[in-house]
């Protein structure tokens, strides 16, 4: 479905994107994970042709640089930073879409009602808030039914409860017929949505390899923060030390270094010590 | 090539340039100017000063002849000269660097549609709306005569707003190519500010400047006058006011003794050719561009 060969962006003399290689086939679901400035979003943009690279970017058996408006009928696209019209409702937003593709607006009520902004369709974009604005952004995507679905970080603006549903509806976009190329700097969430990570560093292809091997192949490290009460934080933080954690004490708990796989442990040897544990978070 | 758009399948083989979604955004375009409070405030203010221009230039309905209207027409040439390209500069500069500023642009290329579909869309729905701006301004005029029962030529008013429209065009073309070469919206305005300045204060006052220091030959002086669209659109005027060119001196007496009533047809010409080339230099500008 996409194949990219070769693909290379340079802004001036800032190389971006570097000799990139990879392909999706049907049903795939793929995350470019990386941190800030690995050239994600370039790659996203070069998928939609929005802006000129050197190499091959075949969608859907198509070159996108000789049919780019054919290839972008392909695609749905959800930008990390959304640009709406926000004097528009959101059925207006939805009717200016349906237009510019030239579909039939028949659809429309079915995308509002799957991305749940049925009470707010006769609402101005600019009265939504964030997570409204990225369903609306999830709505303009599918609006086409695309087989390719490129989703630019579509949670990262979002609070936790928002998260969890944009996660639920994106498990429920997967299907043999689509793909969907997710950016991602989360190691979890990319965990939870793919079949296969390409990790890129600086705009070149570090890793590739099913999201389980991911936290392994770049030995990445959590912290486990537990909450504690404060009269056992210091006799917890020597018991974690002598059974050979990473542990420090910070603020109303201690903060334990884990290996991404192996985060139960440090919890299970707390309880075997009989501390209470009053709460706990992973930290990244 | 053909392309199946949605899982389920349906197949459209869309060409590099379709008036559909020209269509699409040149409605998209007058929609946004008719919620735009600055182009209401030009509108009004355009409206308002060829209202006044309309009542003051007609003081006494019973000393007006027949050339009591043409006072009022040469008034209402100069106003244009000065509200026109400044409303359709900044009108054009601003709207894709805007576009580009809030995001929106992403939405809209993200579509399969062509860079120039939007252009050309942008354009069209901009000139739509500077067609109803014109209107206003010389309906303005017209009610004001009218309602003062003071002598008016409907067609020379016709005329003058078809002329001032088409300023206007050549205008936007520069505005939206400066629209499609700079990064932000200021930038965009600043130089449309600075290119207002250049063609409706600088040029004529550079050429009179140049005319004393370099002594240029008529036509020459000519030729580097009618470069300039604010001046055509005035050559234009003045012939259909009253057909004579010496109220602008030695150009307009050369320019009519050389190519006689053939200079309107220049006039619109060069006013044409702006529209063109400006327009044509905008969408390669657009198309070449990274700037999203």
């Amino acid at each position: 479905m996409i194949r990219v060969e070769h693909l290379s962006k340079a802004y001036r003399h800032k190389v971006v994107v570097d000799d990139l290689s990879f392909s999706v086939t049907g049903g795939e679901a793929v995350a470019l994970w990386g941190p800030n400035g690995a050239g994600k979003t370039t790659v996203i943009r070069c998928l939609l042709g929005l802006i000129g690279y050197e190499g091959l970017i075949e969608i859907g058996g198509m070159d996108a640089r000789a049919n780019s408006k054919a290839t972008r009928g392909l695609i749905g696209y959800v930008p990390q930073e959304l640009g709406f019209y926000g004097d528009l409702t959101v059925a207006e937003t939805l009717a200016l879409s349906s237009d510019l593709r030239g579909l039939p607006r028949t659809r429309i009520s079915e995308v509002i009602k799957s991305v749940s902004l049925e009470a707010e369709s006769n609402k101005q974009v600019r009265e939504l808030s964030g997570g409204m604005r990225q369903r609306l952004g999830m709505a303009v995507a599918l609006l086409p039914d695309p087989p390719v679905l490129l989703l630019d970080e579509p949670t990262s603006s979002l609070d936790v409860d928002a998260r969890r549903r944009m996660v639920s509806l994106l498990d429920s976009l997967r299907g043999p017929d689509r793909v969907l190329v997710i950016t991602s700097h989360r190691v979890e969430e990319v965990g939870m949505l793919v079949d296969r990570v390409l990790a890129l560093d600086a705009g070149n292809l570090v890793h590739e390899c099913p999201p389980g091997e991911l936290t392994g192949r770049l030995n990445l490290e959590s912290w486990l923060h537990v909450v504690l009460p404060s009269s056992q934080t210091t006799t917890a933080l020597a018991h974690l030390v002598a059974a050979g954690f990473d542990a420090h004490e910070n603020g109303h708990g201690v903060l334990v270094g884990v290996s991404p796989e192996d985060k139960v442990s440090a919890l299970g040897c707390l309880r075997e010590g009989d501390f209470n544990i009053m709460d706990f978070e992973v930290w990244r | 090539m053909t392309a199946t758009i949605g899982t389920t399948g349906s197949s459209v083989t869309p060409r590099a340039f379709e008036l559909r979604p020209v269509t699409v955004i040149a409605r998209k375009v007058v929609g946004e100017a008719s919620r735009d409070r600055w182009f209401w405030l030009y509108c009004a203010g355009f409206a308002v000063l060829a209202g006044a221009i309309t009542v003051t230039a007609v003081p006494d309905q019973g000393l007006i002849g027949s050339g009591g209207f043409g006072r009022t027409a040469a008034s209402l040439v100069a106003l244009v000269q000065l509200v026109v390209p400044l409303m359709a500069l900044t009108l054009g500069a601003r709207y894709l660097a805007g576009e580009r500023d809030s995001g929106t642009l992403v939405f809209l290329l993200c579509h399969p549609i062509s860079r120039a579909e939007v252009l050309v869309g942008t354009y069209v729905g901009l000139a739509g709306s500077m067609f109803a701006a014109v209107a206003t301004g010389f309906g303005a005029a017209g009610l004001f005569s009218f309602l003062r029962s003071a002598p008016t030529d409907p067609v020379l008013l016709i005329c003058l707003a078809a002329l001032s429209w088409l300023l206007s065009l050549a205008m936007l073309g520069l505005g939206l190519l400066i629209s499609s070469t700079v990064r932000s919206t200021s930038t965009a305005l600043g130089t449309a500010l600075f290119v207002w300045l250049a063609v409706v204060f600088l040029g004529d006052l550079g050429v009179m400047g140049t005319v004393v220091a370099t002594r240029l030959p008529v036509g020459a002086l000519f030729a580097t006058v009618m470069t300039n669209p604010v001046e055509a659109f005035r050559l234009a005027s003045v012939m259909a006011l009253d057909g004579s060119l010496d109220a602008l001196g030695p150009a307009g007496t050369y320019a009519v003794d050389r190519f006689g009533d053939g200079i309107a047809t220049i006039a619109l010409g060069v006013m044409v050719a702006w529209t063109l080339v400006t327009g044509a230099a905008a969408v390669l500008a657009f198309r070449r561009g990274d700037q999203t």
